[in-house]
């Protein structure tokens, strides 16, 4: 028995999980880098500065939401609500600087409600008992219909918004647009967090195996909520920021916005039964599906192709994902 | 003989990675006969009764049907062969009805693609009705867990079997629910059907049985005529060598009496138990015993807050402790392992080091951020105290064997410092050399002054192992025994509540113990 353990442990000295998220990592710059010099034979307008930045802008902002739903994964939980409540958080701040209520008092206000709405959302989960998955079914269908309540249906428009406030969407720093300098400092703080603070440890016991947790002393249920609070708090920060960028609230915003994020941390590794995920695998996730996305635009593939492209793509991931765990398990 | 031999198991063996759980085992079962298969858990039997339901695939060895050899890929394929198996644990659907339970494997295999409930029903009440007057028309669910194992038996009885194993049947059920099953199995042997019985209990094998296989460690050891035997013949069989060589040296009588680190008083939740009291005295290891839903593990629960109670009093070192949730007890230093240790025991994906710091986590944290070398420090000290074999705390727990996995468990309970831990089922299915190792490790804790109390169903190891044993009888403390009234029979007794000895057919199971 010894023997076979000491066997084991000399083919698996680097930890497992850490292996294989580095294997993940590393696969998926590959992937992006072979994809890119793919391309930049393919398409003279690849390899240029304005391409990679409205890439990088693309998915600078759904990167925000991709942080707070990868939390959401590790502990085993899901947001199906997030484009819904993106688009609260915008046309809530946008209706009410249209009453007259300054532009920054009106995103926290907008932000704020999206954390109320994780609150209700964790409510539901950890009170009531009900699964991530149904309650926030339910969450993205409420809000949206409140996003059209709020609007009347119809789009504001934001032209008014004070210069200083639309540079935070707009506005460069040093040639830098500031989105994408907002979107480093949430994704450096998160994951340092993720690695280094215990009250994010908590989330991974949690996930990993709740009851284990419980029997730790871990308050579980505490720590569902907040990670759900979490999520929707950073969705409402994306909200606040993309009425920054386009001078405009429109209702509809944000349609489909969650099957992509969630797309995006799954394929950055994080597993939907909870326990494992990185904010590196899932910021690289989505810069696959911008890199994706911008290829077949400029290789001029018809809109109707890209979603079953980008589905096929999340397929091979999760497929990926499960076996690897299965051979884990063994 | 030959032509009588229904199954038989040639060289059979079983991997679970590094783990041999059957190594080259044979056995044969004959037509009607009751032949029972006996061994300490862990044993191998239930892997082998896995194997010929076609649960799980054999590594090596073959399985024959009369004589035919054949390859069991599935439990379907175990039934279409007239292999049935009542499962120790109950395997049902809650949210179905009794009837639809019991002719699930039937309603598989049918041709038509409609489902005649009235007819499935009356059937269903018929078998059911030879067992216990149970209306089949109520969702398995809401029956008491003996029920539940009634309609185990009762699916199993549907099927048109030849060979019907039963593994463990009367563990949850009363003593006049096992009398009226003994009594269906005599009728199925009388009916030619061959019957392999899985059984801890020594009265129940010399009473039933018409020969007994003995397996230790995964290997075959022998098959005897229970007319040739005795109890204590089949359990020296069963251990392989002088029980008090497996369990370290209990406490000296000078010790005993020693300040009660725990003390329980009137303890009840209103539902599973009441009115239990204990103490749990400095340097002791005390066991509970009793049946399974006997209420042991929910008192553990109730003790450390993992369960309100409504009712009694809990003091450590004298002092009256008020719990809310887990996470009080586990601050005042009573901390539960508990009995599904890859359920909720361990995080299998996370590793060794992060495991041990999961309940200990405020004392590596500074400004909120974990210190990840004094969580290495930490896991490396009580990995090496515990005498953890491993690559490196950095390594996954699922990397681990389950003696390993369990030695974690307990190094994660310990790095809080606790003064007393509640155990239970502390050595289930770990292998003989490490569950002695973990048995040692619990008597030098004892030693040490942590108070120890360990749930088992073994009652080999509660004999072995513990100072004083409580016995727990639907929800209630039956009794007490210590010192050299500590036998199988008297704690048997008081699980089942028989009462003072006057019968004979228990006798035997105690000495050997």
């Amino acid at each position: 028995m010894a023997v076979d353990t000491l066997v084991v442990a000399e083919k698996m000295r680097r930890p497992a999980w850490k292996r294989i998220g580095t294997m993940r990592e590393a696969g998926l710059i590959a992937i992006i880098l072979s994809l890119s010099v793919i391309m930049s034979f393919a398409s003279p307008h690849f390899l240029t500065l304005g391409n990679f930045r409205a890439m990088l802008m693309s998915f600078s902002v759904e990167g925000i939401v991709v942080v707070g739903m990868t939390i959401l994964l590790i502990v085993g939980g899901i947001d199906l609500s997030v484009g819904s409540v993106v688009c609260f958080s915008m046309v809530l701040s946008g209706s009410l600087f249209l009453m007259g209520v300054d532009p920054w008092t009106a995103s926290l206000a907008g932000i704020a409600a999206s954390a109320a709405i994780g609150c209700i959302m964790g409510f539901f989960v950890t009170v009531v008992g009900l699964n991530h998955f149904i309650t926030s079914l339910a969450a993205m269908v409420i809000v949206r219909g409140l996003c059209l309540v709020i609007t009347k249906g119809t789009p504001l428009s934001l032209f008014t918004l004070p210069p200083a406030f639309k540079a935070v969407g707009q506005g460069t720093f040093f040639g830098v647009p500031y989105v994408i300098l907002i979107f480093i400092a949430v994704v450096a703080a998160f994951d340092f967090l993720l690695r280094r603070a215990t009250a994010f440890r908590k989330v991974f016991y949690t996930g990993s195996n709740e009851k284990a947790a419980l029997y730790s002393g871990i308050r579980t249920k505490d720590v569902k909520f907040w990670v759900t609070v979490l999520c929707a708090t950073l969705s409402g920060v994306a909200g606040a920021i993309y009425m920054s960028r386009f001078g405009a609230a429109t209702p509809t915003f944000g349609v489909g916005m969650e099957l992509n994020i969630i797309a995006a941390a799954v394929i950055g590794g994080a597993s939907l039964n909870g326990g494992s995920g990185t904010i590196l695998g899932a910021i690289l996730g989505i810069a696959l599906l911008s890199v994706v996305t911008s290829s077949l635009i400029l290789l001029d593939v018809s809109v109707y192709w890209q979603d079953m492209i980008k589905g096929c793509i999340l397929l091979a991931a999760v497929s990926i994902d499960h076996l690897l765990h299965k051979r884990k398990a063994l | 003989m030959t032509t009588e031999t229904v199954l038989e198991i040639r060289n059979v063996s079983k991997h679970f990675g590094a783990v041999n759980a059957l190594t080259a085992v044979n056995f044969r079962l004959e037509r009607g006969e009751v032949h029972a298969l006996c061994g300490e858990n862990g044993a191998g039997k239930s892997t082998l009764m896995n194997v010929i339901a076609g649960v799980l695939p054999p590594s090596e060895g073959e399985v024959l049907i009369e004589g035919a050899p054949v390859k069991i890929a599935s439990p379907a394929v175990a039934q279409s062969l007239g292999i049935g198996l009542v499962h120790q644990e109950i395997a049902l659907c809650p949210d179905a009805t009794i009837a639809e339970n019991m002719f699930m494997a039937a309603t598989n295999r049918r041709r038509s693609a409609l489902m005649n409930y009235a007819q499935l029903e009356r059937d269903a009440q018929a078998v059911m009705n030879r067992l216990a007057p149970i209306d089949v028309s109520q969702k398995v669910g809401d029956l008491p867990i003996s029920s539940q194992q009634l309609v185990e038996i009762a699916k199993a009885l549907t099927l048109d079997c030849r060979v019907l194993i039963f593994d463990e049947p009367t563990a949850a059920l009363t003593e006049t629910e096992a009398q009226v099953l003994f009594g269906i199995i005599r009728d199925l042997k009388a009916r030619g059907i061959s019957i392999i019985y899985i059984s801890h209990r020594m009265a129940e094998v010399f009473s039933l049985c018409d020969r007994v296989t003995v397996f230790r460690d995964g290997r075959y050891v022998a098959t005897e005529e229970i007319a040739d035997v005795t109890p204590d013949d089949v359990v020296r069989l069963m251990v392989g060598r002088e029980i008090s060589q497996l369990y370290p040296d209990k406490q000296h009588s000078s010790e005993r009496l020693g300040e009660p680190i725990l003390s329980v008083r009137g303890l009840g939740d209103g539902a599973r138990f009441r009115d239990v009291s204990f103490e749990l005295r400095h340097g002791e290891i005390l066991g509970v015993g009793g049946l399974i839903g006997s209420g042991r593990t929910e008192i553990a629960e109730g003790v450390c807050a993992l369960r309100p109670v409504t009712q009694g009093e809990i003091r450590l070192h004298d002092k009256v402790l008020r719990l809310r949730r887990y996470s009080d007890a586990a601050k005042a230093g009573v901390v539960y392992l508990s009995e599904d240790r890859k359920g909720s025991g361990v995080f299998l994906d996370l590793s060794i080091a992060q495991n041990i710091a999961a309940l200990d986590l405020k004392a590596l944290t500074s400004l909120g951020l974990l210190n990840s070398r004094k969580e290495r420090v930490l896991a490396e000290d009580l990995t090496r105290r515990l005498g953890v074999r491993m690559g490196g705390v950095d390594m996954p727990v699922s990397s681990l064997s389950g003696g390993n996995q369990q030695k974690v468990a307990i190094a994660k309970q310990l790095a809080v410092d606790p003064k007393v831990i509640l155990m239970d089922e502390p050595t289930r299915g770990i292998d003989v050399g490490a569950k002695s190792e973990i048995h040692r490790l619990l008597r030098e804790l004892a030693r040490a002054g942590i108070g120890i109390l360990v749930i088992s169903s073994e009652l080999p190891e509660l004999i072995g192992l513990c100072d004083r044993v409580l016995v727990v009888r639907e929800g209630r403390i039956a009794g007490e025994v210590s010192g050299d009234e500590m036998t199988e029979e008297a704690i048997m007794r008081l699980a089942s509540g028989i009462g003072p000895a006057n019968g004979t057919n228990l006798k035997a199971s105690g000495h050997a113990a």
